[in-house]
């Protein structure tokens, strides 16, 4: 038996799997298992372990693998991460099934109002996250997962894009930056994420890379459904850079700003207030309208909170952005109401959308309410808050009807 | 009517007829060696006889001068004549923070007493000494809620008894019918005077009420009240009348504060588990059961906890003000008493220091017992005039059974509590998630049944509302309501899906362990042993 010995996890942390393997070339393949609950997962975690090696082609070594209570779908990822640490080389890869209510599709104009980050090493926090309804889900591989967990991440939300149900979310990967983002894309790009944030953004040359990457992927694993992009401007380069970002690729649909590192960047404080950030978010905001697509606002870190977080996000509404980011189910209620249309625009924006239709039915050019004609911004923005409006269920679909 | 269906074993040895009771369940004849009857169906047992009858006392044979205080906790054991094989009991208002009993079978182990049996309210992880004390043959049994470590015991098949699980109103039925004598009660008492006169509500380790300890104040042999905040009478108020009361004994402390209450009542941090509470809250009040005048009970769980909160901003909204709420009282529910929106709380235990001050200080914060609130064998009680109630539950299956004793894996470690008692409430919502850890909730039998399905109407998990099909009303009632209201068996086909079940089952000996009683007294089930 070689001396050598990898491991993927760490013994003590719940809901999840620490697996050791000791490689050799010859004898036979030894499996341990530890679990505080092998009386009801003995066979199980048992089967799925011999499935994932029998998968990747392991014929010989020691496995060792300690339970503390994870989803299946981790400890195939785990071993499967540990295994390849072993054998960089090895392409095999170990898939769980691929289920059905994970195959739908997202569109470019969707709503964007919240989107709900979770690392993606920490898969107990991704079983319910669909269940709060938030408009995406981020499975996050860049900042919020500690370099020695990268690899096993990868897998991890690769196999959780696979099994989970995020019962309609929008299903996003934030990649990591450069060569290991590239790396990333090949994990998640066959499994239907439906699109890439990626992270720090300086120029429309690294989103054509990662862009280019993606189209390659597609084309080697037929996939037909595009993948979306939202490129996350975080430093002065990146603001300054916005337009030509924001035109890099057809793929945008949103432009994000990242306040933490960019308040850095420029060497200030981040404050509540946000003085300091209001030419970068206003430049996103405008050059994301400029090529109409979504200006997506930073998250709000204090998860406890709600007032600042409220006041936060009326901020951004009133700068033009359509969503913000969130890193705890329970900001996804406040960014929607507050993301609402009031009663008034609602009743407003109707009118106008009855007046528009019947000057349509008409087949007048202009629309008007009353004696005064409205503007074909003024209709289109209408539109928009009635859509919103049906979509946040303040509006019954049929409200024309009644 | 029932036939002998098997004979197994104790783990100690006994041999044990097994019958088939009205549920379907193996239940022994015997427990502990006392003929025991099978459960026949809800509603279905009527008793007959006479309730337990106490010793005449006559008060020329206690102090006239009222002081009953003796010199040590041992003094008052010997005063008691003390046999082998006697039943001690105590309430657990102290919780986790409880000093008295170890004391008392330590003082008793010193004493060279044998095969006593325990029988408190409950027991905690504080009680973890015990174990020694059945080892060496001090303790027999247990009769009580098994919680923690003292749970782990029995489940191995350790105790020499079986594990008797009631529930707090099954405890005072057992007392009261003579099916348990209580030969010595231990009182630990936050506040007394010399009389025995005593209340949990205020001194150095006020825990509320005393209301557990009430049925053993009033039907043990011999009374020990124990303090460590000796008044000069009157103790006022009395929760515990002292004229019920042979002895006093003052001890420096009786309880840790910070384990009898905690300074703050933890709302859960789950966002899932808040999604519970509110889907709950948004039930209660789309049945319409959240009316003027109505009332509810929700325990110190934190989806319960937070169910409540849910439920205050609704109430606030609606304008709507409740009659009363039944607790465990938290600060959540005095606020709700305190602004307005409910008469009364009737106070069955008190979890935090905010619940221990307003039962102190309002009146229409008022202390009950089990006798008010769950027993079976009063004219009536509180439980079933409740509007709604929110328990907890380890599993449940597709009938709508549930269970709060055992584990998956065939583990005791809960007790009854109140739980049992409070099915007979109108509307009777366990409020649970639908996997813990890889483990579904919803099974297709539960691994104990504690509570018939029949009397659960309501099971609200993350991933949806079931409604038993019996509850007709409500399923109309909330049709049009927009809330997640699913098939039971559609919920458990998603779940078992997400974590990979069917699970393997675990292997049971054919030995019994304990029993669980139904609120009737008769035996509902048995919990055998796991094999290893």
């Amino acid at each position: 038996m070689s001396e050598k010995s990898y491991m993927s996890g760490k013994p003590e942390v719940k809901s999840d799997y620490c697996v050791s393997y000791f490689p050799a070339n010859s004898g036979e393949l030894s499996i341990n298992i530890q679990s505080k609950t092998a009386i009801l997962h003995g066979s199980k975690l048992n089967s799925i372990t011999e499935e994932t090696l029998l998968d990747l082609g392991i014929k010989n070594g020691k496995i060792s693998i300690i339970d503390n209570g994870g989803q299946y779908f981790v400890l195939k990822a785990r071993i499967e991460a540990v295994i390849k640490d072993a054998k960089p080389k090895l392409s095999r890869e170990s898939l769980p099934p691929f289920k059905k209510y994970t195959q739908y599709n997202s569109s470019r104009d969707r709503f964007r109002r919240s989107r709900l980050y979770i690392p993606g090493n920490q898969a107990k926090l991704m079983l319910n996250a669909g269940i709060h309804q938030p408009d995406a889900i981020i499975l996050d591989l860049e900042d919020s997962v500690a370099p020695s967990e990268k690899d096993a991440a990868r897998l991890i939300v690769r196999n959780a894009l696979r099994t989970l149900d995020f019962f309609g979310a929008e299903r996003m990967v934030r990649i990591n930056q450069g060569k290991l983002g590239l790396k990333d894309l090949g994990a998640v790009i066959p499994h239907n994420v439906h699109l890439i944030l990626v992270p720090k953004v300086e120029d429309a040359n690294q989103l054509k890379a990662v862009n280019d990457k993606i189209q390659q992927i597609r084309k080697d694993c037929g996939r037909k459904e595009p993948v979306y992009l939202m490129p996350i401007l975080e430093s002065a380069k990146g603001i300054l850079n916005s337009l030509e970002i924001a035109k890099a690729s057809k793929n945008n649909v949103a432009i994000a700003i990242g306040l933490e590192d960019y308040t850095a960047d420029i060497g200030v404080q981040r404050t509540n207030q946000g003085r300091e950030s209001l030419f970068a978010r206003s430049q996103v905001v405008n050059a994301a309208k400029s090529v109409g697509i979504q200006a997506i606002d930073t998250v709000f870190s204090d998860v406890n909170d709600e007032d600042g977080l409220r006041a936060s996000i009326r901020e951004a509404k009133e700068l033009g952005f359509e969503g913000k980011g969130c890193i705890h189910p329970r900001q996804i209620k406040p960014i929607h109401e507050e993301f609402s249309p009031s009663k008034t625009e609602i009743e407003k924006s109707k009118k106008i959308v009855l007046a528009f239709d019947d000057a349509e039915k008409r087949g007048l050019g202009v629309v008007s309410l009353g004696s005064k004609m409205i503007d074909p911004p003024v209709v289109k923005r209408a539109l928009q808050t009635v859509d919103l409006a049906i979509a946040t269920k303040l509006l019954n679909k049929n409200w024309k009807k009644n | 009517m029932f036939s002998v269906v098997s004979v197994v074993k104790t783990s100690m040895g006994q041999k044990l007829k097994l019958i088939n009771n009205k549920a379907g369940r193996l239940v022994p004849e015997m427990v502990n060696g006392v003929k025991s009857i099978p459960f026949k169906g809800v509603g279905k047992y009527s008793p007959n006889g006479g309730k337990a009858s106490l010793p005449i006392r006559a008060c020329q044979d206690y102090p006239a001068s009222g002081n009953k205080v003796v010199s040590s906790l041992k003094e008052a054991l010997e005063k008691c004549n003390i046999k082998n094989g006697m039943t001690i009991s105590n309430h657990h208002h102290f919780r986790n923070g409880d000093l008295v009993m170890n004391e008392v079978f330590d003082t008793l182990a010193k004493m060279g007493k044998k095969n006593l049996r325990w029988f408190p309210s409950a027991s905690f992880p504080c009680h973890e000494p015990m174990i020694r004390k059945m080892e060496n043959g001090v303790i027999h049994h247990i009769e009580g809620s098994m919680n923690g470590p003292l749970g782990k015991y029995a489940s191995d098949g350790k105790m020499k008894g079986l594990a008797v699980l009631r529930s707090h109103g099954g405890r005072w039925q057992s007392v009261q019918d003579g099916e348990v004598h209580i030969d010595v009660a231990i009182i630990a008492a936050p506040t007394a005077d010399p009389f025995g006169n005593c209340t949990g509500d205020r001194g150095p380790s006020a825990c509320g009420l005393l209301g557990f300890g009430l049925v053993d104040s009033l039907y043990a042999d011999k009374v020990i009240v124990v303090t460590d905040n000796l008044v000069d009478f009157p103790c006022i108020p009395w929760q515990i009348q002292g004229n019920n009361v042979d002895y006093v004994v003052v001890l420096d402390k009786v309880g840790d504060p910070g384990k009898i209450v905690s300074g703050t009542t933890q709302l859960t941090k789950s966002p899932d588990r808040l999604y519970i509470a509110e889907l709950t809250a948004k039930f209660v009040k789309a049945a319409g059961i959240m009316k003027n005048g109505f009332s509810f009970q929700a325990g110190a769980g934190g989806t319960a906890l937070a169910f409540a909160i849910y439920l205050k901003e609704f109430m606030i909204d609606a304008e709507i003000k409740a009659r009363f709420i039944r607790g465990g009282s938290t600060k959540y529910l005095v606020e709700m008493l305190e602004e307005g929106l409910t008469d009364y709380i009737l106070d069955g235990q008190t979890f935090d220091l905010e619940g221990v001050r307003s039962m102190r200080e309002n009146s229409c914060h008022v202390n009950t017992s089990p006798f008010t609130s769950y027993n079976w064998h009063g004219k009536g009680n509180f439980a079933s005039m409740l509007d709604a109630v929110v328990l907890g539950a380890t599993e449940v299956d597709i009938n709508f059974n549930a269970n709060v004793v055992t584990h998956s894996d065939g583990q005791m470690l809960h007790g009854i509590g109140g739980w049992q008692n409070c099915l007979s409430s109108k509307c009777t919502i366990l409020s649970i998630p639908s996997f813990r850890n890889r483990i579904p909730i919803i099974v297709d039998e539960v691994t104990t049944l504690v509570g018939p399905g029949e009397l659960i109407d309501v099971i609200v998990t993350e991933r949806g509302i079931a409604i038993n099909p019996l509850r007709e009303d409500l399923i109309k009632a909330t049709k049009r309501s927009g809330l997640p209201i699913r098939k039971i068996e559609e919920i458990k086909e998603e779940v078992d899906d997400l974590v990979g079940a069917p699970l393997d089952k675990p292997n049971f000996t054919n030995e019994v362990i304990g029993v669980v009683k139904w609120v009737d007294g008769t035996v509902l089930d048995s919990i055998f042993m796991a094999a290893h």
